[in-house]
């Protein structure tokens, strides 16, 4: 048996029976991480000794007949982006090529609490700072469906280690759809939360109002494992919200009846794909005839959100990444001649290309003069779309999208069009600018044999209700089962 | 062009060649047109948002805590000395 290609759930049997050992899971894992990863290039950091340590704590416990939960002796792996205590965490910057974080954050202390044995750290655009991963500082994943695409961003190393078996489940971070757009790409499943509901402490910051940690899995059993590990309120994050958390397999339901799924019309937009439009066309067909309610609807501001996003993100990044100055920690040039010389030197040395671009754009749209034009204007309209969402939402209990307009795209295809790579994410980003949660499966394949992804977005707070319109459409397919070839 | 890159640079802290003053001046030129297409929009009274959800002060009592261990903040910087982030000579 090939334990690597198993889900979180099915592991936690194995385990539970004792007919396998963490320590054999690890092992398997780490033997298919050297097998493939020259292929996917998704790791940036493996840390076995860690992994294997906590390996036989789980092991032990298990021999001594203690309880374990979900994720007990599971192996994951993390975005570059998570603080990690005593282990490089480098944003796949070069400006941070060398930091060693000496906390961790709170989601990696929750999984380390359940006993979630940890792989590795995963590539990632730059900051978070893409949609393809090309945006590294380090190296560029491929996806494992079709070498010469990108895994989609800029949790692509996430995406490309869940789809290749390099991981059991991952966890990537959500500013534009930088979960979603990459579990589509690679046929996952990837959830981005409620804005408030896990904890940001310990992820390096890009856009504050819009960042949010969540999982990416294999399938949507595993994505509520790990939603009931990561949520809840945490006094390090004061954004974070202070309102329970549900058991979340108890929303696990393969039935779809009577719920009342939207479609939005201007998300069926032209240059769209048509292959993608025809999986997401037939998976409503398939909702509808498991007895859900479909119902078109309209999210008129719809078009404006690519504009205000890149407004808003910019701005706050601006705000965020001036800390990166050479002075508390990461790189600091060697020549200059005063404190200006070094920040700039220093800055321009160790940022990529994407990130200068956004920064000068987010101070642009901050600066004297320009600010009600651009930073104060998105915001209204950010408004506008938010209330389109809670209009929306009073006639239905899930919105229905594809989760991208296409389905991966080739390496090297849109890296010098800026505009061309930010319109990728225009089914994604909405929902950030909202605030409500989203999840993405795999709902299709190409002709060419590329997964395609199917987006459904909730009210704030109702994750539930994802996951189980999400399990209804997984128990009556089986694109979630299909596994890219990398011999 | 609507932007002034050197000043925008400057501002931004970051040294730019003259390679990346053009590219990113038309790159961002771009992006700039394509924002435009907010003004087709009327705003007047529209609250602006700037988190999704509310947020509310968050208020503890004041109470003595351990802070960051201060050899490991210092550990991680790229010059320190006697217990401070050590800079280049700022006052003449």
């Amino acid at each position: 048996m090939d334990l690597y290609r198993l889900t979180i759930h099915e592991l936690h049997e194995l385990l539970m029976k004792k007919e396998v050992t963490s320590r054999e899971i690890t092992e398997a894992l780490f033997r298919r991480i050297k097998e493939v990863d020259r292929k996917t290039q998704a790791y940036l950091l493996l840390t076995e000794e860690e992994a294997f340590q906590q390996a036989e704590r789980i092991d032990e416990k298990i021999r001594h007949g203690e309880e374990i939960g979900d994720l007990a002796g599971i192996p994951i792996a993390l975005k570059d982006i998570l603080c990690t205590k005593g282990i490089r965490t480098t944003c796949a910057s070069k400006i941070l090529a060398n930091y060693v974080p000496f906390y961790d954050a709170t989601v990696v202390q929750k999984l380390k609490g359940e006993g979630a044995v940890f792989l590795g750290k995963l590539n990632m655009d730059e900051f978070a700072m893409g949609s393809s991963t090309e945006n590294s500082g380090f190296q560029i994943t491929r996806n494992p469906w079709n070498l010469a695409r990108i895994p989609g961003g800029s949790s692509g190393g996430s995406a490309a280690a869940v789809a290749a078996d390099e991981c059991i489940a991952a966890l990537g971070t959500d500013t534009g759809g930088s979960i979603r757009q990459p579990a589509s790409c690679c046929g996952v499943v990837g959830m981005k939360p409620t804005y408030g509901r896990v904890s940001r402490y310990g992820l390096v910051a890009f856009a504050s109002s819009l960042d949010q940690i969540g999982p990416i899995t294999k399938d949507v059993t595993d994505c509520a494992i790990m939603m009931n590990a990561i949520s809840g309120y945490d006094p390090f994050d004061s954004t974070s919200v202070p309102r329970e958390v549900p058991d979340y397999k108890q929303f696990l339901i393969p039935e779809a009846k009577g719920i009342r799924i939207g479609i939005p019309k201007e998300y069926f937009i032209e240059g769209m794909d048509p292959e993608v439009e025809k999986a997401v066309r037939e998976a409503i067909e398939l909702y509808r005839s498991l007895g859900a309610e479909i119902g078109e609807l309209s999210l008129p501001h719809t078009e404006y959100a690519v504009a205000v996003y890149y407004i808003i993100c910019t701005a706050e990044a601006s705000s965020n990444l001036a800390r990166y100055d050479g002075v508390k920690y990461g790189l600091r040039c060697k020549e200059y001649e005063d404190l200006l010389e070094m920040y700039m030197l220093t800055r321009a040395r160790g940022f990529g290309q994407e990130v200068k671009r956004r920064i000068l754009l987010g101070t642009y749209v901050l600066s004297a003069g320009y600010y009600d034009a651009y930073y104060r204007k998105a915001s209204q309209v950010r408004t506008l779309i938010r209330s389109d969402f809670e209009e929306a939402f009073r006639k239905v209990d899930v919105i229905l999208s594809p989760t991208a307009p296409t389905p991966a795209f080739r390496i090297g295809e849109k890296v010098n069009d800026p505009l061309q790579m930010y319109l990728s994410d225009i089914h994604t980003i909405p929902v950030n600018l909202a605030g409500i949660p989203a999840i993405s499966i795999p709902c299709g394949f190409s002709r060419e044999g590329l997964p395609i992804g199917l987006q459904l977005m909730g009210r704030h707070f109702d994750e539930g209700m994802l996951l189980r319109v999400a399990y209804a459409f997984e128990k009556n397919t089986e694109f979630h089962l299909k596994k890219p070839n990398l011999a | 062009m609507r932007m002034d890159i050197e000043k925008i640079a400057k501002l931004a802290r970051i040294k730019l060649t003259e390679e990346e003053k053009v590219i990113f001046g038309n790159q961002l030129e771009q992006v700039l047109t394509y924002m435009e297409q907010l003004n087709r929009l009327d705003t007047q009274g529209i609250e602006p948002t700037s988190h999704a959800i509310p947020i509310f002060n968050v208020f503890r009592e004041d109470q003595v805590r351990p802070s960051m261990p201060r050899e490991e903040v210092l550990g991680l910087a790229p010059s320190q000395e006697d217990g401070h982030f050590k800079v280049p000579r700022i006052i003449e």
